[in-house]
């Protein structure tokens, strides 16, 4: 496994954890969206996820410098930002 | 200013809006507005569908010009649209979202549409006219309309100015509700429109976007929320920006939610109470108890089905869904929605009631009741209990239940769950329940 898909396996074990979903980390396909037909998250799951990212890698998610739709798009695009922005790194 | 004018600002250079950083005068508004009013279609109704909470303003005073009925369901899912069309012919979607698919004949905002006129050039509409229908979802799933007269959103938005304290000119107003539903069109749109205030246009999604917003908006600031954006707001990391005035609708506040809001935001919060069918009745400030007091002119009486609202802006008698203590036709205590009353035992109490109780114990960040379907006969049937309580161990919070609750109330079984299934309007469908619960069966 590589360092990238390591941290989406993290990314995805937070989620799964934060919104009590019925999935396995490792069946989330990396490339799927995450709401609606992907993973079914709606704005309000997007919101707590939003939440315990901040606690997890000290930023902040934004919605007006960043395309949030594109974010969201997948598990690695959510997991690419995090990456490039979290605190210390 | 004519006593139904759409806009009360006292000077045609006043805010009315701010817009991607751009403050956008009275004169401008009237001009976007009359400009759009020559080019909306021929059609008796319109889904107001714009994001944006300027143009969503622009559309809905176009549109009133045109005397076209706005329409205000409580969803858009594909079957309530269905049922629209049957109950509204003629209707239409107005848009600001080019990629929007919607099965109704679909028109979008013009990019440009800035008109000349001055600022005294919007006709003053007739107070009697109908200007939306609000809608419920109903109990046979067929939308339920309540009919709103120009003058009666009129009333009830100056009622609100003056008893949230607003004052022209000073007040800036950030929301976090969609206009498209009446407590966001009160007071999001009708309320700075009819008080002489300004409002921001985006509606921010993340707390770091609400609190952006609210840091960019000049003069005195009112955050316009819901206990849920509360909560949301109140767990992010890092501080809250100051505000002026707190307002909060939707579902009854628990009390150490409004302290916590009041402390951090360093601002009272008022709460709103009122349904669709009603608009807003009254107001209260949580921390000073749980007593409601009436807008002026309004009354509260109790007849032989429950509790009616009279007066003020109120179109006749309206009969309310909630059980209420009353003190006085003008100050009541809200115990709970009477339509989701239930019957354990022989005890009756309200799910409202007892979402109220477990969402005000300590360290208990969401939490609901469930009534589950019915198994056999003549067995009593318990109360399953939902709660987001990161801190709390089952037995922490069952003991705090049994300090509130009759022993019949009790849940059995109690999940501690990461999250609940809440929609965008922070409602939780009973289906997304139901979801949940199976979710939970399975993974036992």
């Amino acid at each position: 496994m590589s360092p990238s898909e390591a941290f989406e396996r993290e990314v995805a074990d937070l989620m799964i954890s934060t919104l009590n979903l019925d999935v396995r980390p490792e069946a989330v396909d990396p490339e799927a969206p995450l709401y609606r037909e992907g993973l079914g998250l709606d704005s309000i799951d997007i919101l707590e996820i939003a939440l315990v990212i901040s606690k997890r890698y000290g930023f902040q998610l934004r919605a007006d410098n960043e395309d949030n739709v594109r974010i969201f798009g997948s598990l690695r695009s959510l997991s690419e930002h995090i990456a490039a922005h979290r605190a210390g790194c | 200013m004519a006593e139904f004018s759409i806009l009360t600002h006292s000077s045609p250079g006043d805010v009315v809006a701010y817009r991607k950083g751009r403050a956008i005068s009275a004169r401008e508004f009237s001009g976007e507005v009359a400009s759009l009013a020559e080019r909306l279609p021929e059609r008796p109704f319109i889904l107001n569908d714009c994001t944006d909470r300027y143009r969503f303003a622009v559309v809905f005073a176009a549109a009133l010009l045109r005397r076209q009925v706005a329409l205000l369901p409580p969803t858009l899912t594909p079957e309530t649209v269905r049922r629209l069309v049957g109950l509204f012919p003629g209707v239409y979607c107005l848009t600001d979202d080019p990629d929007r698919e919607i099965e109704l004949p679909l028109e979008h905002y013009p990019e440009a549409s800035s008109g000349a006129l001055g600022y005294d050039g919007l006709p003053v509409p007739d107070p009697e006219q109908l200007a939306a229908y609000a809608l419920t979802s109903g109990s046979t799933g067929v939308p339920v309309p309540h009919a709103k007269t120009w003058g009666s959103l009129v009333r009830s938005a100056r009622a609100e100015g003056r008893r949230l304290g607003m004052v022209a000119g000073r007040h800036t107003l950030v929301g976090t509700v969609p206009a498209q539903h009446m407590y966001g069109f009160e007071s999001t749109v009708l309320l700075p429109l009819q008080n002489g205030a300004a409002f921001s246009a985006a509606r921010p999604f993340y707390p770091a976007d609400i609190c952006a917003e609210i840091e960019r908006m000049p003069g005195a600031r009112v955050l316009v929320t819901t206990p849920f954006h509360l909560r949301t707001l109140l767990n992010a990391e890092g501080g809250l920006p100051a505000v002026d005035l707190l307002v909060s609708a939707t579902a009854a506040l628990p009390p150490q939610l409004a302290q916590a809001a009041e402390s951090r935001f360093r601002a009272p919060l008022l709460e709103i109470y009122g349904c669709t069918e009603a608009g807003q009745l009254a107001t209260r400030r949580p921390v000073q108890g749980p007593e409601w007091r009436t807008f002026p002119g309004i009354s509260i009486s109790r007849a032989a089905d429950g509790f009616r609202a009279r007066g003020g802006h109120v179109a006749g008698e309206i009969r309310l869904d909630d059980m209420l203590e009353l003190q006085s036709p003008e100050r009541f205590v809200w115990l709970g929605r009477s339509s989701d009353m239930i019957n354990i035992a022989g005890k009756r109490t309200s799910l409202a009631y007892l979402n109220y109780q477990v969402s005000s114990i300590p360290g208990v960040v969401d939490a609901v009741f469930v009534m589950p379907e019915e198994t056999e006969a003549g067995s009593v049937t318990r109360l399953t209990a939902y709660a987001v309580a990161p801190g709390l161990t089952s037995a922490d919070l069952m003991q705090a239940l049994r300090e509130r609750l009759d022993p019949a109330f009790l849940p059995r079984p109690l999940h501690l769950v990461a999250s609940l299934p809440r929609n965008s309007t922070g409602k939780l469908p009973r289906s997304a329940l139901a979801a949940l619960t199976e979710c939970l069966k399975e993974a036992s």
